[in-house]
């Protein structure tokens, strides 16, 4: 665990891209070849079975440290990690050793498979023999979340220094189902790629927001735009009779919407079409609040599957006849993509939302502010010749949303942020007003700068009336102005209604309360929007 | 018949009646006693002002002309009714505890302390009371401050890498203190030290008054990096990432404090790196401060207040939190610590 706790520090230590590069590429050319594979994985999200629980992780820190639970749960929020927490207040270990990543990880799943009474004797003895910094690691493994400050594509550019392979080919490689116990670093990284397992999806191509209006992209003639959905960014992928589903998140989400199993019947073997997973019933598309009932369900009742039909709205093809197909113009993709699903009925859970015509960027910009009546966030712009790249690469794809809705809202509760942000408060409970009475209608956490955030900080330390745990009631006195891009009615709130990311826009200094928005305001809006 | 506590606590800072002085208050009184120069505990101001001999000279040069008394540490006086001394906080040269006594009842109020010696402030030394007013700024068990030697080294590795890059370390650290601690950390080895404005007029201040620390050159608009090859930059906070470092090309910046420990706040600063240095009691310096006073009722000014209480009150004590408008080690850019 020495290298990797020494590769973890130079990374942890430095903002530049390069200096991680660098680190991650000496430590791809001299770890041994089992830690090069995990660190592999756990860089792009894969990571060994959860062994323990974090309420027993939490149990035992306490006891081992000789603290009360209550004291570490408070400690927690406000580092903002429960691995780097435990790493924190435990005492110093009373022996070093110098197992290599793998071991460690080999312990984990033994622990695993230990019925729970004796899973604690395992962990103490591990968080014993291990540096602060070791243990931050070695929890981190047991909690998930690999997240240290090294995305895929950072993992992608070193592992390409260190073999000589192109990054696009090793992210390509890096994709789909497998695990460290399933495929070795040769047979991933360095042999014949032989097109791996079935499941493998291909890297996404993800859209730039584009700034004012779409003029300075040239001639229109050369653009093809259309809707652009609220739903989650996915991969359908038919191969040998088999189908799976991809989220951009590479997650596999196959079991999860079982409509997507008739697409089979339409697609040929050797197909990969990339798409938006939507909820759309009789009357088109649902809003994502739909979807997000079917997100994280496992078990599915029939009256859900009724209530919030699933489809895949297909916009590219990126493999047909079993090729790579992402060189191709997208001109070329997308005839295909309309030939594959010319026999496509309501019965395959396909759709293929058409294009939109338009003439000039004018018109364009006029049929962008019909999108809300068209279910749609806005618009998608995509360069008719242009291949599939890879990544969040500027040029080609470009999305043009509408405008979000606001309301101006009165800050009543504070709470402070977890790890970055810990000891700033930056996580405010918004009202709109009701007569007298101040109604709280959503959360939000992001959209001021540091130095807003420092300096409403500062304002909610001498402006608290009332102190719930670490929630702070302030001072009816600060408006702001509140963003969000949906707005639907939800019995689970005061308001009686929930807003789809909210954040705020603007600290309305101009505005006294007096002048914030009304719970009629949020009704009406509610109505024409909901 | 009721008499009132030895020290009350007011919307303009720490009152005691029966001497009719307030401990560092944050509006403007008659009298007013300094526990340190720190920016939230000493307020422009006052008509009159009371500290340690050695805080003395700083708050001169903080607050300009004030009416100013100075005491050594230990000596007792009578202000009124009250009879008062100041006793070694450790947390800057110069900073006190202030022990007031009336009718036989005592209580000190801490300001701000730590308990590990830095070899510049005068050491912590725990004085015995009924009543105790401490801070809690680091008042949660995640915080325990690493040896300082350990540190240094820290600091050095650092200097000497980023001097092989051929880029200059600059250092965060508030002008009064922590820039001192780091200062006298900085061994022999290292090369040329170059401060900012702030931090070499402080510097001086506690040099004049007797304090050993390497020699500093200060930043002007004439300063060129070519002329401190393998120099370390000290800066205030404030200044890094601003205009002010452009003169010396590629850098690597670094910030000292105890926040450090956390590695959220230490990538929220954007700083490449963080050294963990403070100037208050970590988690274990506050539980043995407190119990080495014997005082049997404790209030928590500023921190984590709420927790820290709580977990006194299990350990037997009498703790409650009061409200203050002392600030503790912040990761604002306002000038403090």
């Amino acid at each position: 665990m020495k290298a990797f706790a020494t590769l973890f520090n130079r990374i942890d230590q430095t903002t530049r891209t390069t200096v991680k590069v660098a680190a991650l590429a000496e430590y791809f050319a001299t770890a041994p070849e089992q830690d090069r594979l995990w660190t592999i994985a756990l860089f792009s999200g894969r990571r060994p079975k959860r062994a323990v629980t974090t309420t027993r992780l939490r149990e035992w820190a306490a006891e081992r440290a000789g603290l009360p639970l209550w004291l570490v749960e408070e400690a927690y929020p406000v580092v903002g990690d429960l691995a780097e927490t435990i790493a924190l207040i435990l005492p110093p270990p009373t022996r070093t050793s110098d197992h290599p990543l793998t071991h460690w990880i080999t312990v984990l799943k033994e622990i695993a498979a230990r019925p729970e009474p004796e899973r604690k004797p395992l962990v103490l003895a591990a968080w014993e023999q291990l540096t602060p910094t070791e243990r931050f690691l070695f929890n981190k493994l047991m909690t998930g979340g690999f997240r240290i400050g090294v995305s895929q594509k950072l993992m992608t550019r070193a592992l390409a220094e260190a073999t000589g392979k192109e990054a696009s080919e090793l992210a390509h490689r890096l994709m789909g189902n497998w695990t460290p116990d399933t495929v070795s670093f040769h047979d991933l990284i360095l042999g014949d790629d032989l097109g791996g397992d079935l499941s493998r999806p291909y890297p996404f191509y993800l859209a730039h927001a584009i700034e004012g209006a779409p003029d300075a992209l040239g001639s229109p003639q050369e653009w093809s735009a259309e809707w652009k959905w609220d739903g989650i960014r996915g991969q359908l992928i038919v191969r040998n009779r088999q189908h799976f589903v991809w989220s951009r998140g590479e997650e596999l989400m196959t079991d999860r919407f079982p409509e997507l199993a008739r697409a089979v019947d339409l697609l040929p073997d050797g197909t990969v079409l990339d798409g938006e997973i939507m909820a759309w019933d009789e009357d088109g598309p649902m809003p994502f609040n739909a979807l997000q009932k079917r997100i994280g369900r496992k078990n599915l009742p029939k009256s859900l599957l009724r209530q919030a039909p699933v489809v895949f709205a297909a916009y590219d093809a990126l493999e047909w006849d079993g090729v790579d197909r992402r060189d191709q113009p997208y001109s070329t993709r997308r005839a295909q993509l309309e030939r594959l699903l010319a026999a496509a009925t309501t019965q395959h859970a396909l759709r293929l939302p058409p294009l939109i015509a338009f003439d000039d960027w004018p018109d364009l910009a006029r049929i962008r502010t019909t999108a809300r009546d068209n279910r749609a966030e806005g618009l998608m712009l995509k360069r008719l010749d242009s291949p599939y790249l890879a990544g969040r690469r500027k040029g080609d794809w470009w999305k043009w949303k509408l405008d979000p809705l606001t309301v101006d809202a009165v800050m009543i509760y504070a709470q402070s942020g977890h790890g970055r942000r810990a000891n700033l408060f930056t996580d405010f409970t918004f009202a709109v007003r009701d007569g007298d009475d101040l109604v709280p209608f959503t959360k939000a956490y992001s959209g001021l700068t540091d130095v807003e955030f420092r300096e409403i900080t500062a304002w909610v330390r001498r402006n608290t009336l009332q102190r719930f745990g670490p929630v702070r009631q302030v001072t009816p006195e600060h408006v702001f102005e509140i963003a969000f891009e949906g707005i639907h009615a939800s019995p689970r709130h005061k308001s009686g209604i929930a807003l789809r990311f909210p954040r705020m826009s603007r600290w309305r200094r101009d505005k006294p309360v007096s002048e914030a928005n009304t719970l009629d305001d949020l009704k009406a809006l509610l109505a024409l929007y909901g | 018949m009721t008499r009132d506590p030895v020290l009350t606590f007011t919307d303009r800072g720490i009152y005691c009646p029966a001497g009719d002085f307030f401990i560092d208050p944050w509006r403007p009184v008659k009298r007013a006693l300094l526990t340190h120069g720190h920016a939230d505990h000493a307020h422009p101001g006052h008509a009159s002002y009371l500290a340690t001999r050695s805080a003395a000279p700083v708050l001169r040069h903080r607050l300009g002309k004030i009416r100013l008394q100075t005491v050594a540490y230990e000596q007792t006086q009578r202000i009124g009714d009250a009879t008062v001394s100041f006793h070694p906080a450790g947390h800057v040269p110069g900073s006190a505890q202030i022990r007031v006594e009336v009718d036989g009842e005592c209580w000190v109020a801490s300001g701000d302390y730590k308990t590990i010696e830095d070899g510049l402030s005068e050491p912590f030394s725990p004085v015995p009371c009924h009543v105790f007013i401490t801070e809690s700024t680091f008042g949660l068990p995640v915080f325990r401050w690493p040896a300082q030697d350990a540190v240094a080294r820290e600091l050095l590795d650092w200097w000497r890498n980023s001097v092989d890059r051929g880029v200059t370390p600059v250092l965060g650290a508030y002008s009064l203190g922590k820039a001192q601690r780091v200062l006298s950390l900085l061994t022999e080895d290292i090369g040329p030290i170059l401060t900012h404005g702030a931090i070499e007029a402080t510097t001086q201040v506690l040099r004049d008054q007797g304090l050993r620390l390497p020699p500093t050159a200060q930043v002007t608009p004439d300063t060129k990096t070519k002329d401190h090859l393998g120099a370390i930059v000290l800066a205030p906070p404030g200044a890094l990432g601003g205009a002010w470092m452009r003169r010396f090309g590629p850098v690597s910046t670094g910030f000292a404090s105890g926040w450090m420990q956390m590695r959220g706040v230490r990538r929220r600063r954007a700083a490449d790196r963080g050294f963990v240095i403070s100037d208050h009691a970590d988690w274990d310096g506050l539980n043995q401060a407190i119990a080495a006073t014997g005082a049997e009722k404790i209030y928590v000014t500023h921190g984590y207040t709420d927790i820290f209480a709580r977990w006194l009150r299990e350990g037997g004590l009498d703790a409650d939190v009061v409200p203050t408008e002392y600030e503790g080690e912040t990761l604002q850019d306002s000038e403090e610590s």
